[in-house]
């Protein structure tokens, strides 16, 4: 037969009038509006369209839909290229372009397929055996090139220029599936009154219904369906949407491909949105899909499930075939047969039964259909499509072709082996399936997970009048379990009956095994994966007897159809293999997604820049217009440094943290933790978090205090200020602030609930600086305040509360510079005043601005804890503050501080670092060794923090040191193998810059 | 998974913060045995089936509840506020 | 040359083994005769009464021990009991990883000698787990990450494990499909690569730590269900199980997901919360991702299989679970992050996702020790770390079984240092497993 167009005149849905140019392999091709690109290539009489994964064999179009296996191509080019996109799901658009993939140099001509000739030596798991000499290190040579032979399409590595969504939504009535019983199902549930989502994952309504001739009676019924749905206030139809994964209670994880089938334009679209979906009822009327009968060289282009036969027919207006032989085990074929043979074409009918059912035969006969019943195809035949079968008589006592069949030329081998509801939804969340001996597959059982129902082909119904009616039940049945109901006197609404139901039942047929009862060679299951009869045979041979050891050694059903058309075969034969029945041999587990879903998709908009907030502060702006270099540190930007002209960060921040020592520096400090703690029994409260005591902190006074976990080791630290009698104002650390809320939370309404305090956060409602340097009063004193910033007024540790600027002002003297320094809060939407006063005051004061590179830096020198330290494995003893522990009271980890391993000589303790040759540079994270050994494991500890002091005129490190205090007055070697260096250190305490507090108390 | 707030109603779990096992008994505060309170801290009965959990609704109320949750299914029982159901383990029996 | 197999085959299989030993020529061999001479990969022995050892679960952990206590301690009165198939547990979820890159004094040389055994393990066990030294480079994206990314290098190197630190530079020449821009939100400004680690073939560990162990004279014994212990006054001497009592003077568990309920069943709890933790694949594309790679700060991680899917993976569901299967929001935030840190990963599309329960102790490291219970001895804890622990796991259970004393690699992984305070803790989040 010449590749000559099979497009039909008079038939399908499709837009005749409008034709569509796209490429496939380069070469330039026509469709029409609403062709899928598979549909599109069949009416060009393209037939060779892919190569299979493996022995890269000669593959066609299989099915229709989702479930196709074989005819994967690369779609699109440069940034929006798609590689193993089913061309079965792709709707044509105007330009498109496709590519086969997996070949080389050329889809008719794959160098690859050598493979085929040489597959017995490919045997499933075969590599499994070999690939492991002669060295150990071969498999790395082996695998490069099984790495390249493997894979599919080609990716590509350039950004997406489209962008995704997510919305949230909810509704009563969830249908899933926009068939005869799902569109009844939908009506019902919203004449009751229910909010119902309707999801199709088509582009149009309708299901299997149409793949019926168009312009029928199935037609006008729907459109009736669809103007209803369309017109109630209480539907939303999705369609082009494709619910891809049950999750718990009621949740679904939906996909809408909103331009997926348009030319994709020159800037970004929204291609494709995202839904959660909350129901509290969902339908599944999911439908069934097709399943083949196995037998030699029944993968070859040409070869193809009959439902999608009649539906390139009846839908797409495209003859697969002229000369077509449709084999089956039931009664769905005999409608591709009269179809097609009404459309012209040379029909055989093939039953394996022995009998034909006799309304649907004597309809197909007068089609022109030739039927013959006990018969089955044993063979296909062909080079790069089918050339002809063999028909042979059928023993189905052993599932046998007896000899001698007869040849037939043909050009389209039709497959129906019966039908498979489409209940992965229901499995995926742990529902089990349950064997109908009669339909020869999995059906929901008799109970089945809360929340769902499943309607029409999908509960095994197969004609359409039962599945409308089933879907009409189904929909009132969850409209009324969320509490509606159709009003009295309600009709029934109409049905539709179209008599297509079966006579006959259907006769199990997996596989057609030759006269003596072999399988055939080239008789392939999972056709994606190149998985043979043999192949499963094997594996069974070799003792993967159960379902998933059989799945994973042949990578049955792993393919990107996830083995829609192959697994309940698989399992018919392992279950042969095993001499046991179907339901014995059990199920792989279904996981979610049903159909393959662009990772964009899942991303959503969340991602990229957006992945998480940034948080500024209230004075970003000023630092941003006076020069600030930003940092990301955890979810808050913060002003990093403020160079001078031709200053890098080095320069910067020395400058910044030398200066600061002579002058007044202001540092934007509004991300710490902020929790205020009222109430009469709030001293009590900070008795039992903090280990230090708190009951005698008078009014108007701060205290530094350190938490604990519940374990011992160091949480948090800050200081925590005393406003009023039964008023606090906590401050914990910007990293901390989260998890100690929610920890104080914990305690205050779990343990202690007798305990008269709240706790709130103020984190976000106030700003804060932080003045600090020897010039600091006298800067602060030239603002207009009513606080008196002097040191009898306000003391080391003293607070007040007052304005500045006319702005209001909490006034807290504490310093983490070491120098005479206060810290001032002021509501958040003040913080910017505030910045811009203490600035406008401070241009007579040589105020500098000082970024958290330089504050990090004088810490260090000052010997401070932060978070570098607190790492979540120190104590208190280790950070060297075991003096602060109070004991004469219960503090929170008080108790597991004391564990044995806690309390050893030997722990790595809190010390500072200076390197004995003051040029050479200490890096953080260096390990710290014995200065008479080479260092070795993990050394004596390690470096936390490093800076460089104008104090001391070198670096100087913090560091974790085993028995580190007693080290005091020796040296250790700072080890970093990076550099490579070797770095001998002084251990000093860690407080290198006025270790008295004497500026501080200035 | 969705959590019904005592305070906010119908919640998708996202809105929550963890706490893990509610039936754990934390010794008093001025207990001073390290094997019970190594005991409250580190062990967990873990269980296959019914699990008394705290939860927190952090972009919520901020309340702590305590979840009653199958954790092989993840159906949920039960919800209430944690606040005077914990302390020595009144109000919570023993599942 | 058939001939002389056939004797082979035949001489094997006399003794209810199967002794053909794997390769090349094998393959070319048996596909000459159709490959219809391959035998089980391993026997299907009904369990006997009594045994040396009973090791509950056959996952990887129980098969390398079964295979080490008789290879390495010639204690072959062995039974595996598996309550379904071979490998149905973590091992054949998880996304594959293999590495040592481990800071904490305790970790780093038992993982070290874990790789160790995986360079070899093909070879050793006649089976190609297809363990590929790709490489595992770990992003790092701050200067606080940076440090801490040297300190690991350090660590590793000072232990004697190959590391190197990565600038900005030379992670973008690795993997120039990584948005490298500085404007991203979190910004990748150097990385850790441990170029030894890799990724290996999940199942064919468990089939091929089945088939060596097998051919050692190992019971291995498949959909035997542990319903509990024997007693013998405070001692464990055997199990009852859904196929009859087992007896052995030695009973130990290796089971991911049920220790504590097994814990529970021997009378004592453990330091362990079980949590859901998912792994996706994508499509199978052409050779893409030529490394492990994974984020520090963010917690993700994606390498490319040989079959060509890309494979990755994120932190924790967050809360108590056995149900084997994830919530939508944790996909998502997994998701984000991959597109974050590899735009093109954008139209690539997920195939299938799933979960695996990770028994998460509370400092993050395993459990290897003799039980509080006289004769009853585990394997446990192994949070993410089970997969790349395999080997090195099987061996020091081994080694504490037959010598009834901790391996010096195992040592500090006992159950009572959370009571001593001698904890583990990578992560330094504490007794807050979902954190690790």
């Amino acid at each position: 037969m010449a590749d000559a167009s099979t497009r039909l005149g008079g038939y399908g849905r499709i837009d005749h009038g409008k034709p569509v140019s796209f490429t496939f392999n380069g070469r330039k091709m026509t469709g029409r509006a609403g062709d899928t690109l598979a549909s599109a290539l069949l009416a060009n009489g393209i037939r060779l369209v892919a190569r299979s994964f493996k022995y890269h064999r000669p593959r066609g179009i299989y099915a229709m839909g989702v479930d196709e296996p074989n005819a994967l191509v690369t779609l699109n080019t440069g940034a929006r290229t798609e590689p193993n996109t089913q061309a079965t799901t792709v709707y044509l658009y105007e330009g498109l372009s496709a590519r086969s993939q997996n070949c080389w140099p050329s889809l008719g001509f794959d160098a690859m397929s050598i493979n085929d000739k040489f597959s017995r030596f490919l045997a499933a798991g075969f590599y499994y055996k070999t690939f492991m000499g002669p060295t150990r290190k071969s498999w790395m040579f082996y695998e490069h090139f099984i790495r390249k032979a493997a894979g599919m399409g080609e990716a590509t590595t350039l950004d997406d220029p489209d962008f995704y969504e997510k919305v949230h939504g909810f509704c009563d009535v969830m249908v899933v599936g926009g068939g005869p019983a799902g569109l009844s199902a939908a009506v019902n549930a919203a004449r009751a009154g229910a909010c119902v989502v309707l999801v199709e994952q088509s582009p149009d309504l309708g299901g299997g219904l149409l793949n019926m001739p168009a312009g029928g009676k199935a037609d006008r019924w729907i459109a009736k369906q669809v103007a209803f749905l369309r017109e109630a206030q209480n539907v939303r139809i999705l369609n082009r949407c494709s619910v891809f994964g049950s999750y718990d209670h009621g949740s679904f994880g939906l996909v809408e491909r909103l331009q997926d089938h348009v030319f994709p334009p020159q800037k970004a679209v929204l291609r494709q949105r995202m839904w959660t979906m909350r129901a509290r009822r969902t339908i599944l009327a999911t439908g069934a899909l097709e399943r083949p009968i196995v037998f030699g060289g029944n993968d070859l282009p040409g070869v193809m499930l009959a439902s999608a036969a009649r539906g390139y027919l009846n839908h797409f207006s495209v003859l697969a075939g002229r000369k077509v032989v449709v084999f089956t085990n039931n009664d769905s074929a005999y409608l591709t047969a009269s179809d097609m043979a009404q459309a012209g074409a040379a029909v055989t009918l093939v039953d394996a039964r022995p009998i034909s059912p006799s309304v649907a035969c004597a309809r197909a006969e007068k089609s022109g259909v030739t039927v013959r019943s006990g018969h089955a195809v044993a063979q296909a035949s062909g080079r790069k499509r089918i050339t002809s079968v063999k028909i042979a008589q059928f023993d189905c006592e052993n599932g046998t072709a007896r000899d001698p069949g007869k040849v037939m030329q043909c050009d389209l081998l039709c497959l129906s082996g019966g039908w498979n509801p489409t209940l992965h939804l229901l499995w995926q969340h742990g529902g089990k399936p349950v064997f109908d001996d009669a339909l020869a597959t999995f059906v929901p059982g008799a109970t089945i997970e809360d929340g769902f129902s499943v309607a029409g082909s999908a509960n095994g119904r197969y004609s359409t009048l039962d599945c409308v009616l089933d879907g009409q039940a189904k929909g009132l049945e969850a409209a009324q379990a969320c509490g509606f109901d159709l009003p009295d006197g309600s009709d029934d609404y109409p049905a539709l009956d179209l008599t297509d139901g079966w006579e006959t039942q259907l006769l199990p047929v997996w596989e057609v095994c030759d006269s003596a009862g072999k399988s055939q060679k080239k008789a392939f299951v999972d056709l994606q994966h190149d998985v043979s009869v043999s192949d499963l045979a094997l594996a069974h041979r070799e003792g993967y007897v159960s379902a998933e050891h059989l799945k994973r050694y042949t990578t049955l059903g792993m393919a990107s159809d996830q083995g829609k058309t192959a697994n309940v075969i698989a399992l018919a034969l392992l279950a042969k293999h095993r001499g046991q029945t179907i339901p014995e041999v059990g199920f792989t587990t279904f996981r979610p997604p049903f159909t393959p879903v662009a990772v964009g998709a899942l991303a959503g908009h969340e991602t990229g820049p957006n992945i998480e907030p940034r948080r500024h502060t209230p004075m970003r702006q000023w630092h941003l217009d006076n020069g600030a270099k930003f940092i990301e540190t955890g979810i808050w930007d913060r002003a990093w440094y403020y160079p001078k002209p031709g200053e890098d960060i080095e320069a910067a921040y020395i400058r910044e943290a030398r200066e600061l020592r002579k002058s007044v520096g202001v540092v934007d400090v509004s991300t710490l933790g902020k929790i205020d703690v009222q109430g009469p029994d709030a001293a009590e409260f900070l008795n039992r978090v903090y280990v230090n005591g708190w009951s005698k902190l008078p009014v108007g006074k701060a205290r530094y205090g350190v938490m604990l976990r519940e374990d011992g080791m160091v949480f948090d630290d800050g200081t925590t200020t005393r406003l009023s009698e039964h008023h606090y104002f906590m401050t914990v650390t910007t990293a901390g602030a989260g998890a100690v809320m929610s920890y104080l939370e914990f305690l205050l309404q779990t343990c202690w609930s007798d305990l008269k305090v709240e706790v709130t956060s103020a984190t976000d409602q106030w700003a804060a600086v932080a003045v600090s340097g020897p010039k600091t009063r006298d800067l602060l004193s030239s603002i207009d305040s009513d606080i008196d910033f002097s040191n009898e007024a306000l003391p080391f540790m003293g607070a007040a509360e007052g304005t500045m600027a006319g702005l209001p002002v909490r006034a807290i003297r504490i310093t983490f510079t070491g120098e005479l320094g206060y810290e001032i809060y002021t509501p958040a939407g003040f913080g910017e005043a505030l910045q811009e006063a203490i600035a406008a005051a401070g241009s007579a004061h040589d105020l500098l601005m000082l970024g958290i590179e330089a504050f990090g830096a004088l810490r260090v020198e000052k010997g401070h804890v932060a978070g570098s330290e607190i790492t979540g494995r120190t104590t208190l003893d280790d950070l060297g503050l075991a003096r602060m522990g109070s004991t004469n009271k219960h503090h929170i980890g008080q108790v597991l501080a004391r564990r044995e391993a806690l309390t050893s000589s030997d722990r790595q303790q809190f010390v500072g670092l200076r390197p004995v040759d003051p040029k050479a540079v200490i890096k953080g994270g260096s390990i710290l060794s014995e200065p008479d050994e080479t260092p070795k494991g993990h050394g004596l500890g390690y470096v936390t923090a490093m800076a460089f002091s104008p104090v001391v005129g070198s670096t100087i490190g913090l560091g974790l040191l085993s028995g580190g205090r007693a080290r005091i007055g020796s040296t250790v070697n700072v080890v970093d193998t990076v550099d490579d260096t070797i770095i001998p250190a002084h251990v000093t305490t860690p407080h290198f810059y006025d270790p008295e507090g004497e500026k501080a108390r200035a | 998974m969705r959590i019904e707030c005592p305070c906010c109603g119908l919640r998708d779990h996202r809105e929550f913060d963890y706490g893990g096992d509610a039936l754990r008994q934390r010794p008093a505060h001025n207990d001073t045995d390290i094997d019970r309170w190594s005991d409250y801290v580190f062990m967990r009965r873990n269980p296959s089936g019914l699990h008394r959990e705290f939860w927190q609704h952090i972009y919520g109320c901020r309340q702590w509840i305590v979840v009653s949750r199958d954790t092989v299914s993840h159906q949920i029982l039960s919800v209430c506020l944690a606040s005077g159901a914990h302390g020595a383990g009144q109000g919570l029996e023993r599942a | 040359m058939v001939c002389s197999l056939q004797l082979g085959l035949e001489a094997g299989q006399r003794d209810g083994r199967t002794m053909t030993k794997y390769s090349g020529f094998k393959v070319f061999a048996q596909a000459l005769r159709n490959n219809r001479g391959w035998g089980r990969a391993w026997r299907d022995p009904d369990p006997q009464p009594a045994y040396d050892v009973i090791i509950i679960g056959g996952g990887g952990h129980g098969l390398a021990t079964a295979y080490y206590l008789a290879k390495e301690h010639g204690i072959k009165r062995v039974a595996v009991l598996e309550k379904g198939w071979l490998g149905g547990g973590n091992l054949g979820r998880n996304t594959t990883i293999v590495r040592s890159n481990y800071m904490e004094n305790g970790n780093t040389q038992f993982y070290e000698h874990s790789l160790k055994l995986w360079e070899n393990l093909s070879q050793d066990l006649n089976y190609n787990v297809m363990f590929s030294q790709r490489g595992y480079l770990g992003l790092l994206h701050s200067y606080g990450q940076l440090d801490a990314g040297r300190q690991r290098v350090h660590a590793m190197k000072l232990n004697g494990i190959e590391a190197s630190f990565l600038t900005r530079e030379q992670v973008q020449e690795k993997a120039p499909y990584l948005d490298m821009s500085m404007n991203a939100r979190y910004p990748i400004l150097g990385g850790v690569l441990q170029q030894r680690a890799g990724t290996a073939r999940h199942d064919a560990v468990a089939w091929g730590f089945a088939r060596a162990a097998d051919r050692q004279g190992v019971d291995i014994i498949q959909q035997c269900e542990v319903l509990g212990f024997i007693w013998k006054g405070l001692k464990i001497v055997g199990v009852e199980t859904t196929r009859g009592d087992i007896r052995a003077p030695k009973v130990t568990s290796a089971v991911a997901g049920n220790s504590g309920v097994l814990a529970e069943k021997a009378g004592f709890q453990l330091p362990i919360e079980s949590h859901l933790l998912q792994a996706f694949v994508t499509e199978p594309i052409k050779p893409l991702v030529n490394c492990v790679i994974a984020s520090f700060g963010m917690l993700y991680y994606i390498s490319q299989s040989d079959k060509g899917g890309l494979v990755l993976g994120g932190s924790l569901d967050g809360y108590n679970s056995y149900a084997q299967r994830g919530n939508l929001p944790k996909v998502e935030h997994i998701l984000s992050i991959g597109k974050a840190l590899m735009p093109c990963l954008s139209r690539l599309r997920i195939l299938r996702h799933w979960g695996g329960i990770m028994d998460m102790t509370m400092d993050g490291s395993p459990i290897i020790c003799k039980t509080p219970v006289d004769g009853f001895y585990m394997s446990a804890g192994w949070c993410y770390g089970g997969f790349k622990a395999t080997p090195g796991a099987g061996w020091c259970l081994a080694h504490t079984i037959a010598k009834d004393e901790p391996h010096p690699l195992s040592a500090g992984y006992t159950i009572d240092r959370f009571r001593r305070g001698a904890t583990i803790n990578e992560s330094g989040t504490g007794p807050v497993p979902g954190h690790h």
